[in-house]
């Protein structure tokens, strides 16, 4: 199995990704596109490291995974403040910076 | 061991990779089209698991078994279960309306999404990927250890970043997630009043389970042989009502003081019920019904 398939496989899930934080509306949804997007961008990262025969594409594949458990996190605090106040987790309700 | 060896052993490899890959990738992307088209946010986090464990064993046929368990157990595990969690707080039954707040919105992520398809297809069509590396030095001696080589040696700086980056991310979670209190703490006679204060002071009836039937949406009977809807839970009654199907389908509805969150409970299980995406139940922050905190006047 060539790196390039893995790429490709990349290249679909991520933009499954990217037309799900586009067509959402509910944030959490949105929040998991975004995680399929970073898990795709993942594999394409394991595949280059495979294709150039070292890891530092996996050791950035794991910072990568670190970072996206800490935007998980804080962003789904955001979310819960958004949810107390508005009681809605639709993106469309939190519109008061709008106007 | 001869070169013709090593051929057939490469070639069997590569063949249950191939198997392996084609299957895997089929589920992943179905699961990542299912996960974008499912209008339920619980179903979009399940399929969301079966894309990262698919993942997973993507990562160990490519040579990183160690990311395969980090992702595992950092995505899979942790991860989805932080949006399983938040899920149910701010409302299982939220589901994505189907009308279009911006006109053709729709149409043109569609479009966005073929445009970027074709754009990073043409790139990667030119980058020319070639097959695998040999395996360098890092493969050969062991994943786990070549990367904690790598981490501990070229990359030790980002990896003492990161380590501020979680602590900084855990104390943005604390400080997002906390509640002023902005009405004074209730005192034990208050909720001991509260409690009392409702058309029924005592618990609901449990289920008819251990009497009748082992199933939690069988009603317990009332002495003159008719069912209580009192003892089956709001949601279970009316998601059985609108199946058409089970022993709590024909049951009244609950009283709507007595039920939690009020009259909307009946708007949770439907499918269309709350057109916009709000969360029928009532929050945290609502009034609790009488009789439903008993923890709390505890001293």
């Amino acid at each position: 199995m060539s790196p390039g398939h893995f790429v490709a496989l990349a290249v679909i899930l991520f933009v499954i990704g990217a037309v799900g934080v586009l067509v959402r509306r509910n944030a959490l949804v949105i929040f998991m596109c975004v995680e399929l997007m970073l898990n795709a961008v993942n594999l394409a990262f394991v595949a280059f490291a495979r294709l150039h025969g070292n890891l530092d594409g996996q050791v950035i594949a794991f910072f990568v995974m670190v970072v996206a458990a800490a935007e998980v996190v804080v962003g789904l605090a955001i979310l819960m403040a958004i949810f107390r106040a508005r009681k809605s987790a639709s993106v469309d309700d939190a519109n008061l910076l709008k106007y | 061991m001869t070169a013709g060896h090593l051929l057939a052993a490469g070639q069997a490899a590569s063949t249950g990779e191939s198997v392996a890959f084609w299957v895997l990738a089929v589920i992943s992307v179905l699961a990542g089209l299912g996960m974008v088209l499912a209008r339920r946010a619980v179903y979009c986090a399940v399929l969301l698991a079966v894309v990262m464990l698919s993942l997973a064993i993507l990562y160990a046929v490519a040579g990183a078994p160690f990311l395969a368990f980090v992702q595992i157990i950092v995505y899979t595990g942790a991860v989805l279960m932080l949006f399983l969690f938040v899920l149910m707080i701010v409302g299982v039954a939220s589901a994505d309306s189907l009308k279009e707040t911006i006109p053709g919105q729709r149409l043109a992520a569609g479009v966005a999404g073929i445009a970027l398809v074709v754009l990073l297809s043409l790139v990667i069509g030119h980058a020319a990927i070639g097959p695998a590396a040999p395996g360098g030095a890092g493969y050969s001696a062991g994943n786990v250890r070549g990367l904690a080589t790598l981490i501990f040696t070229r990359y030790v700086f980002p990896f003492e970043v990161t380590a501020a980056l979680l602590i900084t991310a855990a104390l943005g979670a604390m400080v997002l997630a906390h509640r002023e209190r902005t009405t004074p703490k209730p005192t034990q006679r208050e909720l001991s009043q509260r409690r009392v204060a409702g058309a029924h002071p005592s618990p609901l009836p449990g289920p008819g389970v251990y009497a009748r039937h082992n199933a939690a949406d069988f009603p317990a009977l009332l002495p003159d042989g008719s069912p209580s809807a009192l003892s089956v839970s709001p949601v279970i009654a009316a998601r059985e009502h609108e199946l058409g199907t089970g022993p709590a389908a024909s049951l009244p509805p609950a009283p709507a003081a007595l039920t939690p969150g009020g009259g909307t409970a009946n708007g949770t299980a439907g499918g269309g019920g709350p057109a916009d995406g709000e969360p029928a139940d009532g929050g945290p922050a609502d009034g609790n019904p009488a009789g439903s905190e008993p923890e709390e006047a505890r001293p």
